[in-house]
């Protein structure tokens, strides 16, 4: 469709824009704003997987951020546990590319879960679960002192290492390397949500969440639908949480945050839910404002600002920055068409 | 369809719902034999949709089953039903509003291609022939129905008649061996009914039976191999159109309906004219 063209070059623009960023950037402040915002938005993107896609909103959707970002941590640390009845678990450490692995099945393995669970009933109902297992997640790891030191963090958390065949190892220590690590992983995520949302699968996501009697009509079977976009949406999810672990270095219950997930959401609102660039375009705006801010005004003064722009983005285009952009793409060349008829659009 | 004439490939049996104290179904009892048009009329509130609400699943009747090719519906969800070859459309919303005619035959088609999860990620050669084939597929629906030059248009845009016609096309999409159709072309003029009613026969034609819900008579009557007349939730008449046309309890059960019977009773004259 030659009407969408302007904005169907917008995600490789983007791309090619962040991956030339490092050359003419070397301040390290900006950089780690980079790669944190980088983060969260894959973080925002697993998030649009469900909520933008199925219309199912999960409040909790950081737990499998942070269960991902402790299995990593885990896993790469070694840990020494005392279960029940005296019965002992102990792991070696681990290189840190079997922990990303661990993160993404592990956290992909309790979205299943909490899938299974809670889409027997929607709506409202899985926003309540979630936000009620992120929180009883962050209570295990703030308690379970032995395995997750609880409030005194993992620490010393190896860097990320790939083993590369006839490269040797690469170790991900400088921040423009993490740089590069965390702009793959949200290529590669873009890619998989592309691919997704596109398939069969994604077709009856998109069928429940616009018509559901009409989808189960035509053989939709939802519970299975939806538990496999959470499945995927919380293994992406807990991949960013290892990018979180082996970046930063250290994890503690805080990752776990409320305040996280409204983040997400906020990145995925305001760039457009259900559309597959919006939670990045969100991403940036909302993760980099801060740091925009910062050096310009008082502490007080950012969150207000920060406010006021995410209330002037929905004011505006309540249903996302992307959609509205795509409207207006729409609406301009159709115009032109009807200035020069000649060069109107082919139709079929 | 000409091996079982003799067996019913869908058996209402003694169904009765009720929503607290208000009865809508009080007993219901009528066969589907394979291959026919079958219509189910009645004025309105005498319990066809709740009838076709609870054959497709979506309503548990609180006494009697329903049997599909002799398998029993009690339990089962709405998609099994579907997944069985039984497919419906529905009254009011027929289309996902915010996807192209295409996309919306493409959704109905989700189960074919067999394409996985993981191809589907990976955008395997396998997934890349069953998307090509799932796209063949779709236009051939759209073909069958007439509105291959709308495939590129937003459902919801489409006019009511059109959007009838695409909930129609997604319930074909499911490869029914029955069709459900609850008023499908309340909303259409002469001249696209005269076309669905011969769309309905190509649907036949290819070994669909069909159950009609319409209150627009002479359709029905022109259609129809039998019809099954509900009234207060139960049957009253049951025959092919000239034997309805003329019973007596049918009569009466439209005309003592004011304003909505009169014009029923005038649908039906011009039935008998026509």
């Amino acid at each position: 469709m030659t009407r969408h063209l302007p904005l169907s070059h917008l995600p490789l623009a983007l791309l090619v824009v962040l991956a030339l960023l490092p050359l003419g950037l070397s301040d390290p402040y900006l950089l780690n704003a980079l790669i944190q915002t980088g983060i969260f938005t894959i973080g925002a993107m697993s998030l649009n997987l469900l909520l933008g896609y199925t219309g199912q909103l999960s409040l909790g959707h950081i737990a499998f951020f942070g269960i991902g970002a402790y299995a990593s941590a885990l896993t790469a640390l070694g840990f020494d546990v005392e279960l029940l009845f005296g019965w002992r678990v102990v792991h070696e450490p681990w290189p840190p590319l079997a922990g990303f692995v661990l993160a993404v099945l592990i956290a992909g393995a309790t979205g299943y879960l909490v899938g299974r669970l809670s889409f027997r009933v929607r709506g409202a109902y899985f926003v309540i679960v979630t936000i009620s297992f992120a929180e009883v997640v962050r209570l295990v790891a703030l308690n379970w002192v032995e395995l997750t030191q609880g409030p005194l963090a993992l620490t010393g958390i190896p860097a990320m290492r790939l083993g590369l065949p006839g490269l040797g190892e690469m170790i991900f220590r400088t921040k423009v390397q993490n740089y590069y690590l965390v702009l793959a992983v949200a290529a590669l995520s873009y890619l998989v949500v592309a691919r997704f949302t596109r398939s069969r699968f994604g077709r009856a996501m998109r069928g429940l969440k616009e018509n559901e009697a009409l989808a189960l009509s035509v053989g939709v079977n939802a519970t299975r639908t939806l538990t496999i976009a959470a499945t995927a949406s919380a293994a992406m999810a807990g991949a960013a949480g290892s990018l979180y672990a082996h970046y930063f270095r250290i994890v503690d219950p805080d990752v776990f945050l409320f305040s996280t997930t409204v983040t997400m959401v906020i990145m995925v609102v305001s760039g457009g839910k259900g559309t597959l660039i919006g939670p990045v375009v969100g991403g940036l705006i909302f993760g980099l404002l801060p740091v925009a801010l910062r050096p310009v005004l008082a502490p007080e003064a950012q969150w207000i600002v920060y406010g006021a722009v995410l209330i002037l983005i929905l004011f505006l285009m309540p249903r996302g920055i992307v959609p509205k952009l795509e409207a207006l793409a729409a609406r301009r060349p159709r115009a032109a068409a009807a200035q020069k008829p000649v060069e109107a659009e082919s139709r079929p | 369809m000409s091996v079982s004439d003799t067996a019913p490939i869908l058996c209402v049996d003694h169904v009765m719902v009720r929503f607290g104290g208000l009865t809508a179904i009080a007993d219901l009892h009528f066969d589907v034999r394979p291959g026919e048009i079958l219509s189910l009329i009645g004025p309105n509130g005498a319990g066809k949709t709740t009838a076709f609400n609870v054959i497709t699943g979506f309503l548990k009747p609180t006494q009697g089953e329903v049997r599909f090719k002799g398998v029993p519906l009690g339990g089962l969800q709405p998609h099994s039903i579907t997944r069985l070859g039984l497919a419906r459309t529905f009254q009011r919303t027929s289309v996902f509003p915010d996807d192209t005619v295409l996309d919306n035959v493409l959704i109905g088609l989700h189960r074919e291609g067999g394409g996985r999860l993981f191809d589907a990620v990976f955008n395997l050669k396998r997934e890349r022939a069953a998307e090509r084939a799932a796209h063949e597929n779709a236009r051939a629906i759209l073909d069958l129905v007439g509105l291959s030059g709308r495939a590129q248009e937003k459902a919801g845009a489409l006019s009511y008649g059109e959007q009838r016609l695409v909930g129609v096309a997604l319930a074909l999409a499911t490869r029914p061996s029955m069709l459900l159709l609850d008023e499908p072309v309340s909303g259409m003029n002469a001249s696209e009914t005269q076309v669905f009613v011969d769309l309905l026969r190509t649907i036949r034609a290819r070994g669909v039976t069909i159950l009609l819900v319409e209150h627009d008579m002479p359709m029905v009557m022109e259609v129809s191999d039998r019809i099954v007349v509900l009234n207060y939730g139960r049957l009253i008449a049951e025959g092919p159109p000239d034997a309805i046309r003329a019973d007596p309890a049918v009569i009466e059960a439209y005309l003592g309906k004011g304003a909505a019977a009169a014009v029923a009773q005038a649908a039906m004259q011009e039935a008998a004219h026509a």
